[in-house]
């Protein structure tokens, strides 16, 4: 900490440089001008969110929430919320029950602030030919027809939250991590963009602001956490986090609340009375890739 | 204090040096200037609307710029081919194509650094990624790895040789109790920083093409044909441009080098097809992709096609002494070779790494306008580099540049 401390105070005349010298000694620079430029100041050179402290962690999003109104008069609510103890997330798919309607897609971009420029979307659901097995070469995977087709099933796939998270171990700077709830994070203002955890990700479960990604005002969600849906800028990775805004405090991620045939089923591995371990222990489950051992915390079954 | 003087004259002397020259000379630095410029122009536009104006998208998400990064390391580690058998084995032939190659090296490396910082998505942030003051993962990502062996070598390979000037700069012997340590050093460093390279794709389970256990030895076997036909063909132009004696039994000695290493990474590439194409499984797509293209998709037809007959052609004249010791045709086999490894270890290894992609589906990339530019300015910079510091060590090297013998250098221009 000390030495970011002295790196802090060596950039500091370097980087902001003229900018922000001269928004800070002018008389004409506004209060809030002014704030702004500290905010962003401090901002630019925090830790990585991983190895914050509790104190930190409140510091940075009272900045992140102040930001926010200062740019455009409206205020967010955002949490730091650590995981609760005894909780492991754990997610089932029904391939019998999914019809391919996309609504967990739209729930998740809306739930989430994904990029509306780039169509984000974190989910990809799969149309395949039925008794032909997992064919995903020949799977649609961005159809635009009236669903169901007869014939077909659907298949849902996102990042997987992995047990043992290639993405995570290839990070160079641990920007992205696995938090004790089991979700697999991204410390968005940590992130360098490399896309390495893109590259090692056998799921195809991340996605990168390759342009500054953008929300209209009255559509962003206001409900933040901090390593979940508050606002990405360009060039960092993004993914999925079961909504790690709603999940802990106990609600549903918004693409099972959204799934109108309840195909989706989400909960706590560690609770011996949870559907998901309900399901788990009474149906057939595989996961995708098991070969490669990276665990995932994502089961499919069929009714 | 004494030692300061004279860094300082040398500063000085080789800022002189660099700034005059022939008429061809300004205007090769004044090309190499301009596309740099382009180069700039078109990074300030990649800076302000991001990666988004390159060609790269969530399915292909590394490019041109990764490609290069790759090749170029392999470039590097070539120097070493050449520190080995002169500073270690005392073979005097190669002593002045090593101070060329470990220039090449130097400047190899800057464009490694120039290119893995253009690709960034948040270069503003990069400070995370230096030991110390941001959070390094280390040892888990071989990024991490990647970054301090290339740092390091960039060190070894500027220190040796400025040691070896500064002494001659000032009229003595290089001591080889201070060189030689370094030299070995280099050489271990220089398998590493390409054996490290290569793990960066090979470690990725996710990718079938790249988790192959020959990655790694091809990556040396390749980067050790083409480092050195490019070293061939510099030290032709610096032959042809300056007094600098290099004899032909010089060029025809890393001749050698370059054959063997070449038809290694022949034997290895016909390994590696075998092995895709007698019993394919499903892991076998991106090679399928890459040589014969998929349902209808074949970017990457004309680049492997161009580059497997350049690269088997310039291998197999290269074998046969009476070719190989024509110095023409060496030249001509180089170059060949030199582009065809480009496209194999670049464009031909990373982006069928990324199609088909986790689930089949093929999404194809190709760069943009943006992306080459950037790509050609980096290159132009490398050049740049290399001419700095290949003039000045030429001067000094000739005696032309020397520690208070300044008066005699201004009489001569
Ligand atoms: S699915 Fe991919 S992104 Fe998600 S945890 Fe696993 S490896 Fe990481
Ligand atoms: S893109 Fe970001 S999260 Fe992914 S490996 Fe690079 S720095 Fe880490």
């Amino acid at each position: 900490m000390d030495r970011r401390t002295a790196f802090k105070k060596l950039t500091a005349s370097l980087l902001i440089g003229a900018g922000a010298i001269s928004t800070s000694c002018s008389t004409l620079a506004s209060d809030d001008a002014k704030e702004k430029a500290q905010i962003d100041w401090e901002e630019q050179f925090k830790g990585n969110y991983k190895l914050m402290s509790d104190e930190e962690k409140q510091d940075t999003i009272n900045r992140l929430m102040r930001s926010y109104e200062l740019r455009t008069g409206k205020t967010i609510s955002m949490t730091a919320e650590n995981p609760a103890e005894d909780v492991l997330f754990g997610y089932a798919f029904n391939i019998s029950k999914c019809q391919g309607y996309m609504d967990c897609v739209s729930a998740c971009v809306k739930e989430n602030n994904q990029d509306r420029n780039s169509e984000m979307q974190y989910i990809r659901i799969h149309e395949m030919k039925d008794g032909e097995g997992f064919k995903f070469d020949k799977a649609d995977d961005n159809y635009y027809h009236e669903v169901p087709v007869e014939g077909h099933f659907y298949m849902g796939t996102q990042c997987f939250h992995c047990d043992n998270p290639p993405c995570v171990e290839v990070c160079p700077v641990q920007a992205t991590w696995k938090e004790d709830d089991g979700l697999v994070v991204v410390d968005y203002d940590w992130c360098v963009g490399c896309r390495y955890c893109m590259a090692a990700c056998p799921y195809d479960g991340r996605r990168f602001n390759w342009s500054k990604p953008e929300v209209p005002e009255s559509e962003v969600n206001k409900n933040q956490h901090y390593l979940g849906n508050r606002m990405r800028k360009k060039g960092v990775m993004e993914k999925c986090t079961f909504c790690v805004q709603r999940s802990r405090k106990g609600k549903n991620p918004a693409c099972v609340e959204a799934c109108p045939t309840g195909a989706r089923i989400f909960g706590n591995l560690l609770d011996p009375n949870s559907t998901i371990r309900w399901v788990l222990e009474n149906k057939k489950v595989f996961r995708l890739k098991e070969d490669l051992g990276t665990d995932p915390k994502f089961w499919y079954f069929m009714d | 204090m004494g030692r300061f003087k004279v860094l300082k004259s040398l500063v000085v002397d080789s800022l002189d040096t660099i700034t005059k020259g022939s008429i061809k000379y300004h205007i090769w630095m004044g090309v190499l200037t301009l596309v740099m410029l382009i180069g700039m122009y078109c990074y300030s536009i990649q800076l302000e609307e991001g990666l988004s104006v390159t060609g790269m998208t969530d399915r292909v998400s590394w490019g041109l710029y990764i490609s290069n990064f790759t090749f170029l390391v392999g470039v590097a580690a070539a120097a070493v081919m050449l520190v080995m058998p002169t500073y270690v084995l005392k073979d005097v032939d190669f002593k002045q194509a090593v101070l060329i190659g470990e220039g090449l090296a130097v400047a190899a490396l800057i464009m490694c650094l120039a290119f893995v910082v253009a690709d960034m998505g948040g270069p503003s942030v990069l400070w995370h990624m230096i030991p110390g003051i941001g959070v390094f993962n280390f040892p888990n990502s071989m990024l991490t790895w990647d970054v301090i062996v290339l740092n390091g070598y960039l060190f070894i390979n500027i220190s040796i040789p400025f040691y070896i000037l500064f002494r001659h700069y000032q009229g003595k012997e290089a001591k080889k109790s201070v060189y030689v340590p370094g030299a070995v050093l280099s050489v271990f460093w220089a398998v590493g920083i390409h054996l490290v390279t290569a793990f960066l794709y090979q470690g990725l389970q996710a990718r079938p093409f790249w988790n192959n256990a020959l990655l790694g030895p091809r990556f040396l076997a390749s980067a050790f044909a083409a480092g050195p036909a490019l070293i061939i063909l510099v030290l032709a132009i610096i032959r042809s441009f300056s007094a600098f004696n290099i004899p032909d039994k010089t060029i025809k000695k890393i001749a050698m080098i370059v054959t063997v290493a070449a038809q290694i990474n022949l034997i290895m590439l016909i390994s590696e097809l075998f092995k895709e194409f007698y019993a394919p499984t499903h892991h076998s797509e991106s090679a399928y992709y890459l040589f014969f293209g998929l349902h209808g998709k074949n970017a990457l037809l004309p680049w492997i096609w161009t580059a497997i007959p350049l690269n088997v052609i310039a291998t197999i004249i290269l074998t046969f002494n009476r070719f190989r010791n024509n110095l023409k045709v060496l030249y001509v086999c180089c170059f060949m070779l030199f582009v065809a490894i480009w496209i194999e270890k670049g464009f031909g290894l990373i982006v069928p790494g990324f199609i088909p992609g986790p689930y089949g589906k093929i999404v194809e990339y190709l760069p943009t306008g943006i992306e080459i530019g950037v790509t050609l300015g980096i290159w132009a910079l490398g050049a740049f580099v290399f001419t700095i510091l290949a003039k000045t060590a030429i001067g000094i090297e000739l005696g032309e540049l020397r520690y208070k013998k300044k008066e005699t250098i201004e009489d001569r221009h």
